[in-house]
C-alpha cells in the first residue's frame, strides 16, 4: 500500500481528550498551523487551512474520524484537483494514553500505487532503504556533490 | 510556480513523496543516464510504470531527457535535487514544529483545568478535615 514518509513521535503530558481536541478542533488549530481553519470532523467531510500570511488555502478532505485515537485527512492535491490515493498526502494523527501521558504520533505519507503484493512491496523498500529517512541524507550528500561538479 | 505556499513546491513533493519514484531517482543518481527499458530491468514495475513516473519526476524537473539516435537517455538534475532535499527537511521540520506547539497548548489546556485542585494543596485544608 503506502510507504511511511515522514514519522514523529512526541509525549505529552495531558489526557487523550485534550490532544484529540487540539489536533482536531479548528478553535486550536489556529494557534499551531493555519492562521484559520475549518474542518467537518466525519469521514469524507471537507476543511480547509488558510496560511493567511502566504495568501494560500489548502483545502482537505478527512479520511478517519475515531476519537480520541486517529484522525487522518488527505492534502497537498494539486490545485483545483480533488484529493484522491494518487495525486495527495496521507497525514495521520494516531493517539494512545498511558497513565495521563499521551502519545502522539504523526505520520505524513505518499502513495505506492502500483500492482505488487503488499509483501513484495515491503521487501523490496527494505532492500533498497528507500525509506524517507535513509533518502532525504543521500539526496542532500548527491546534491552537495554534484553542485560541485556542476557547471 | 508563483503563489506557492508552504515553502515549498507541491509538484517537487508529490514527486518525490511516492517511493517507487525515488527509487527510480536514486538509480539515476548512481548510474548517471539510463533509458526507461534500462531502468525497468532494475526494479520490479513494468516498463511503463517506469515511463509514467520518468515523465512525473521530468514535470517536476527533477530529471531530464536527451535523446540520443533511438534512445531517450534519463538523468537528475542536480539543482532541483537539491531543492528537493531541503525541502523534504523543511516538511520534517514544519511537523516538528507544529508538534511542539501540539504539546504545549494540550499541557496548557491540561494545567488549566487542574489549577484549582493545584491552589488547594498550597491552600488551607479542604471540608476532608472538618468534623
Amino acid at each position: 500500500m503506502t510507504a511511511a514518509t515522514i514519522e514523529r513521535e512526541i509525549r505529552i503530558d495531558a489526557p487523550i481528550e485534550v490532544v484529540w481536541d487540539v489536533v482536531t478542533n479548528p478553535k486550536h488549530i489556529v494557534n499551531w498551523f493555519a492562521e484559520e481553519a475549518t474542518v467537518d470532523l466525519r469521514p469524507g467531510g471537507a476543511g480547509s487551512l488558510n496560511f493567511t500570511e502566504h495568501n494560500h488555502v489548502s483545502p482537505l478532505r478527512v479520511e478517519t474520524v475515531d476519537p480520541p485515537n486517529v484522525y487522518s485527512y488527505r492534502w497537498s492535491q494539486p490545485d483545483g484537483e480533488e484529493p484522491t490515493e494518487e495525486n495527495s498526502m496521507l497525514v495521520e494523527f494516531i493517539l494512545s494514553e498511558d497513565q495521563g501521558v499521551t502519545t502522539l504520533r504523526l505520520v505524513e505519507s505518499g502513495f505506492a500505487k502500483n500492482n505488487w503484493s503488499e509483501e513484495k512491496n515491503q521487501e523490496y523498500f527494505n532492500d533498497h532503504s528507500s525509506g524517507w529517512d535513509h533518502f532525504v541524507p543521500r539526496l542532500a550528500s548527491y546534491a552537495a556533490t554534484a553542485n560541485v561538479s556542476a557547471k | 510556480m508563483t503563489g506557492r505556499v508552504r515553502s515549498y513546491d507541491e509538484e517537487v513533493w508529490l514527486a518525490v513523496a511516492d517511493p517507487s519514484r525515488r527509487s527510480l531517482l536514486e538509480l539515476l543518481i548512481n548510474r548517471g543516464e539510463a533509458t526507461a527499458s534500462g531502468l525497468a530491468s532494475e526494479v520490479p514495475f513494468t516498463r511503463q510504470a517506469v515511463a509514467k513516473h520518468l515523465a512525473v519526476l521530468e514535470k517536476a524537473q527533477l530529471v531530464s531527457s536527451r535523446r540520443q539516435g533511438r534512445e531517450v537517455l534519463f538523468s537528475v538534475r542536480p539543482t532541483q535535487i537539491d531543492n528537493a532535499a531541503q525541502m523534504m527537511v523543511n516538511v520534517g521540520q514544519a511537523w516538528d514544529a507544529r508538534l511542539q506547539s501540539i504539546k504545549r497548548i494540550a499541557e496548557e489546556v491540561h494545567r488549566a483545568t487542574l489549577a484549582p485542585i493545584e491552589d488547594g494543596e498550597s491552600g488551607p485544608p479542604g471540608q476532608a478535615n472538618s468534623h
